[in-house]
């Protein structure tokens, strides 16, 4: 009985703790990291050239003066609560609203790059894979490399000057929510997720082109063959989960590093994602509202790969934990 | 006499590498009639397993592989074909038990999806029927509790359940030829008795040609009509079962069966192994391939190819034998007295 307990504590219980334990110190993390950061916050809101005195009462206003412990404690607080501070710099608006505006533009064009890179790396990497060391596997491999060799900004101004600039197939106007209208918001995020997709979808290429190749040395492959199934049969219904473990590892990754790492594309489509919103903020010494992007792009990071890893057994049954 | 199911003339298979040409199978020929089983053995690197994925038509034409000659299953050339054909031969016609079970089911499928995919795909079947027959067909292999087999994943059997798992998705669409590559080799010996017997009586039952791929001479022994031995891809003897073992005429095949442990040996006696290794396929020798191991090794075996012919001597009594050596064992008495090889 007292094993039985026990088991189900250990599949259940252990991996939130695990989770928490991981979220904990990433607030930590997150929370002192900024506070290293050199520049004075009251110098940042109130510009230069007051009296020191002046600077001190904002200091004392902000809590700035309390040990580091304290304020760490009294953040953490808030954030328990879901109250994240308020922004330092006009508008002196909830640090949660500022992230609420940018959060859904970064998390679509992070799923959109996403959904757009597999789209196009699975057909690649079965063809490229099937036609091991031939003319397309060549080309597909060289094409991939150029592309994982560019810098982002790089791929994301020659498709805006082709297809906004050359083309005008695209609009290039202020960004579109998807509630004011889903093909205005479609048209202007396509090209900003084209670009993610591009580099996401060379480096989902070729990691799932080795591992298919790998696989289709395998015994069960051949045998799936003398069974008479086509070529094309095998190659999804019988290489394919078992050469995406590598793949499904690396989008987890991609997830979380989308969302907050996206921000040379942001700034060059004009998106107000949250890795601009980071970036200004940093720019202003707006700490609150860092430290609350920091922290929601390190709980999607966790959280996604938290994801991942439970998502083994779904591609593995081997992996599953044997049912008592 | 009627005509065969499976007629082999001149097969030769060639892998293009690197290193050069590889003559897996070099000039192999024989035919099997419905209802028989021949053996195939030889050591490992004999080009058995390529001779068996050859003859199914596995292996075939590519840019780096050139198979010559004929495989003739039910009178159409199986190379011949187009590659949309010959996969509809592939469960039908000719099935394959592979070596490894460990190896040869999809780890991420369930043993029901393994029968039933196949089933739907040549007999174009319902999934409730295919369902229905995949359960019978675990019952034929011995499988206890089919239905609840058929949701487990291939990790969740033991060894010799998972041979039978592939013995019967082989089995699935009623195959006229069944060819067994090592079917036992990855199993424990216990099991495999259990196997050999299971796959006999499955050939028996149904009227099926089996090809046995093996390098156990023990299984191949009992269980087969005739017996065909490879040596570096080429055929150095043939003939029926019992009298090829009971009084070998190629040296090769004295000394394979030599090599087997006795029990009527007396403790501790050392196994007479084969001296040396099979030859570099790339790189055959010139005369007999079998000319620097052997031990009636003649002038004429280094310098000349011998072909396989039909033996005219005391084996000839006990059915047709052919051997290709310069030197035979029981039919050149005069070298065989002079080497001392009292038999």
């Amino acid at each position: 009985m007292g094993w039985e307990i026990s088991s189900v504590a250990r599949r259940f219980l252990l991996p939130v703790l695990e989770l928490l334990a991981v979220l904990f110190l990433v607030s930590l993390g997150v929370f002192l990291l900024l506070s290293l950061v050199p520049g004075d916050p009251a110098v940042a809101v109130l510009g230069e050239g007051r009296t020191p005195a002046e600077y001190d009462a904002l200091r004392e206003q902000l809590g700035l003066n309390d040990p580091l412990m304290t304020r760490y404690a009294d953040w953490l607080g808030g954030v328990l609560n879901g109250d994240l501070g308020t922004s330092l710099v006009p508008p002196q608006t909830a640090v949660l609203d500022r992230i609420a505006s940018a959060l859904p533009v970064s998390l679509e064009l992070a799923v959109l790059g996403l959904v757009m890179a597999l789209a196009m790396a699975l057909p690649l990497a079965m063809w490229s894979a099937y036609h091991q060391g031939g003319r397309a596997d060549r080309a597909i491999g060289a094409v991939t490399f150029a592309l994982l060799s560019m810098p982002s900004f790089l791929i994301g101004l020659i498709l805006i000057a082709v297809l906004v600039n050359s083309l005008g197939i695209f609009p290039r106007n202020e960004w579109v929510r998807p509630g004011d209208g889903l093909a205005g918001n479609l048209s202007h995020a396509f090209l900003p997720a084209l670009t993610i997709a591009l580099m996401e979808a060379a480096m989902f290429t070729r990691i799932l082109r080795n591992d298919l190749v790998t696989t289709l040395h395998e015994d069960f492959i051949l045998a799936a063959r003398a069974r008479g199934m086509s070529p094309l049969r095998v190659m999804v219904s019988d290489a394919l989960r078992p050469s995406s473990f590598s793949l499904v590892t690396v989008l987890g990754l991609s997830i979380g590093r989308l969302v907050g790492s996206t921000v040379i594309v942001e700034y060059l489509f004009a998106l107000p994602g949250m890795g601009k919103l980071v970036i200004d903020a940093a720019n202003q010494g707006n700490y609150p509202v860092v430290q609350g992007a920091v922290l929601v792009i390190a709980v999607i990071y966790v959280g996604s790969n938290a994801l991942i890893d439970r998502s083994y057994g779904l591609l593995d049954p081997r992996t599953r934990r044997a049912r008592a | 006499m009627s005509t065969p199911l499976l007629e082999v003339v001149d097969l030769r298979t060639v892998f293009h590498t690197t290193r050069g040409d590889v003559r897996a199978v070099d000039g192999v020929s024989f035919s099997l009639m419905a209802g028989e089983t021949l053996g195939l053995v030889g050591e490992s690197g004999s080009g058995k397993s390529v001779l068996g994925r050859s003859v199914m038509g596995l292996i075939t034409n590519g840019a780096t592989t050139t198979v010559s000659g004929q495989v003739l299953l039910e009178g159409t050339d199986v190379h011949a074909l187009k590659p949309s054909a010959r996969r509809k031969l592939w469960g039908p016609a000719v099935a394959m038990v592979f070596q490894d079970p460990m190896t040869s089911l999809n780890p991420v499928k369930r043993v029901g999806t393994h029968l039933t995919e196949t089933l739907r795909r040549h007999l174009r079947c319902s999934r409730s029927e295919a369902t229905e027959r995949a359960v019978d067909l675990l019952r034929q292999v011995g499988i206890p509790e089919p239905a609840r087999r058929l949701a487990q994943y291939p990790h969740e059997l033991s060894g010799g359940m998972r041979q039978r798992v592939v013995i019967a998705t082989a089995l699935a669409c009623d195959p006229r030829l069944l060819i067994a590559d090592e079917p036992t080799t990855a199993l424990d010996v216990t099991v495999q008795k259990q196997i050999l017997d299971l796959l006999g009586s499955l050939v028996a039952e149904r009227n099926m040609a089996m090809l046995l791929v093996s390098h156990d001479l023990g299984a191949v022994a009992g269980r087969t009509d005739r017996v065909q031995v490879m040596y570096a891809g080429r055929t150095v003897e043939s003939g029926e079962t019992r009298p090829v073992f009971a009084a070998p005429e190629h040296p090769y095949t004295e000394a394979l069966l030599a090599s087997i442990p006795q029990l009527s040996h007396p403790p501790h006696t050392v196994l007479r192994a084969i001296e040396g290794n099979p030859p570099d396929m790339a790189r055959p020798p010139a005369g007999c391939r079998f000319a620097p191991r052997c031990g009636r090794v003649g002038e004429d075996c280094t310098d000349v190819l011998p072909m396989l012919s039909v033996v005219l001597g005391p084996s000839q009594r006990e059915g047709r034998r052919e051997v290709a050596c310069h030197h035979p064992v029981l039919t050149d008495p005069v070298l065989t007295e002079e080497l001392g090889h009292g038999r």
